[in-house]
């Protein structure tokens, strides 16, 4: 595929002055551009990360699975980083590719390293039973085009919520070392669950999301036989730009193509 | 100047644009689904509207998922239909109404079923597509695209796809 991939690819001759194609972009963010983002690098973060896992998953089922998963994300934010740039006047391509780690607007939790599959299912899950519950919020939006985006997404972080559901449960409940990394996985992340209901300007009705999402998980760890960890001290930054390094490394990866070869087109 | 003299916006002939717009049509029954193509986009609901413009058509068309990457070929296959057809064409993708596998005929989802398909059944138990045995059970919820989970057959033994109830 890599091969291919890249014969149909047309390559541009690289500009002389190579600085105006390849600088990154300053985007104005309004609050509502700043959800847009928000959302968008949400899911266009964690479809990367589960796409990363094409070729690696445990067994060809699963490896379909995670990848159809990466796929509806990467859609979602597709729709809306289309959205979003026709305020900022950008195009979703130069959202995606032309924006400095500093920029992105995803939550720590997504941009973690996929670690072992407990860790990548146990994210999954918390991630999405978020969106989930997000999405079905904001179907009764008064903006149209985000109520057409909730009513799609929708459909499709339920599934999602219910095929890592069903995995937590099977690792979490499943042999003892299952039972340890999955245990592990959700004691790691639990930290970075803070930021998805941090609630500010551009965000103003996440909070009350909070009980919902524990109204999924908490029964779903109880069937995995995990222990709810407590809630401690609660990681954040993201949302206003300040990641890990890990966000650098993954955009230096997913970024390359058009950060080299400016504007090339399929 | 009000009366006799036309709009210049209006059509020139009456019944013109309802002509070309009944010639589109023709020529997009048969633009199928890249990856079942057994089913055509209407067929699957993808398909939502055709209007006039002018000497041009558009064709308005929904994804069935978000990441669908057939959209992209569709998208193409109905510009080269129309094309053919010497119709001038633009696709336009909306999101609202949200795709369902509720707008599937009946039609379409016999065809499904003789491609070896199970068709999207809401709450009852599918049919293998190729014993017709109820005996089955899901596999994996994902499956060759977004759009379908992989089964198994406990009668007859073999594997299917089965779509998706969205």
């Amino acid at each position: 595929m890599r091969g291919r991939t890249c014969a149909l690819i047309q390559i541009k001759p690289i500009p002389k002055i190579r600085r105006m194609a390849t600088t990154s972009i300053a985007v104005e963010e309004t609050p509502l551009v700043l959800r847009l983002l928000r959302r968008a690098d949400d899911a266009l973060i964690l479809g990367h990360r589960l796409s990363e896992w094409t070729g690696h998953g445990p067994v060809l089922e699963e490896e379909l699975a995670l990848a159809n998963v990466a796929l509806d994300l990467i859609g979602q934010a597709r729709a809306l980083y289309e959205y979003a740039g026709s305020m900022t006047g950008h195009t979703e391509d130069q959202l995606a590719y032309l924006r400095d780690a500093a920029a992105w607007r995803n939550c720590l939790l997504v941009e973690l390293p996929n670690g072992d599959f407990a860790f990548t299912i146990a994210r999954l899950l918390l991630f999405a039973a978020f969106a989930d519950a997000y999405w079905r919020a904001a179907v009764g939006s008064s903006d149209a085009t985000i109520a057409a985006i909730a009513a799609r997404a929708k459909k499709e972080t339920a599934y999602h919520v219910r095929h890592a559901g069903e995995w937590l449960v099977r690792l979490g409940d499943g042999t003892e070392q299952s039972h340890r990394r999955a245990q592990s996985a959700i004691d790691d992340l639990w930290p970075y669950t803070g930021e998805l209901f941090a609630t500010d300007e551009a965000d103003p009705d996440v909070a009350p999301l909070r009980e919902g999402w524990l109204g999924v998980i908490e029964p779903l760890l109880a069937r995995a036989t995990l222990t709810r960890p407590t809630d401690g001290w609660m990681q954040s930054g993201g949302r206003s730009g300040r990641h890990t390094e890990h966000l650098g490394h993954l955009l230096s990866e997913m970024q390359h193509l058009q950060r080299t070869y400016p504007g090339a087109t399929w | 100047m009000v009366g006799d003299t036309p709009s210049p916006t209006l059509p020139r002939f009456a019944g013109e644009g309802e002509g070309l717009r009944v010639r589109a049509l023709a020529v997009l029954k048969d633009v199928v689904d890249p990856e079942i193509p057994v089913l055509t986009i209407a067929d699957l609901g993808i398909l939502r509207d055709v209007s006039v413009d002018g000497d041009s058509v558009e064709v308005t068309i929904t994804p069935t998922y978000s990441g669908c990457p057939a959209m992209h070929a569709i998208t193409l296959d109905i510009q080269a239909a129309l094309t053919r057809a010497g119709i001038k064409a633009r696709v336009r993708t909306v999101l609202s109404p949200a795709w369902t596998t509720d707008w599937m005929s009946e039609a379409a989802k016999e065809k499904l079923a003789a491609f070896g398909i199970a068709p999207p059944e809401r709450g009852a138990r599918l049919k293998c597509p190729l014993c017709g045995s109820e005996d089955t059970e899901q596999i994996s919820a994902f499956g060759s695209t977004s759009c379908k989970a992989l089964h198994r057959c406990r009668a007859c033994r073999e594997p299917f796809d089965a779509f998706k109830c969205h």
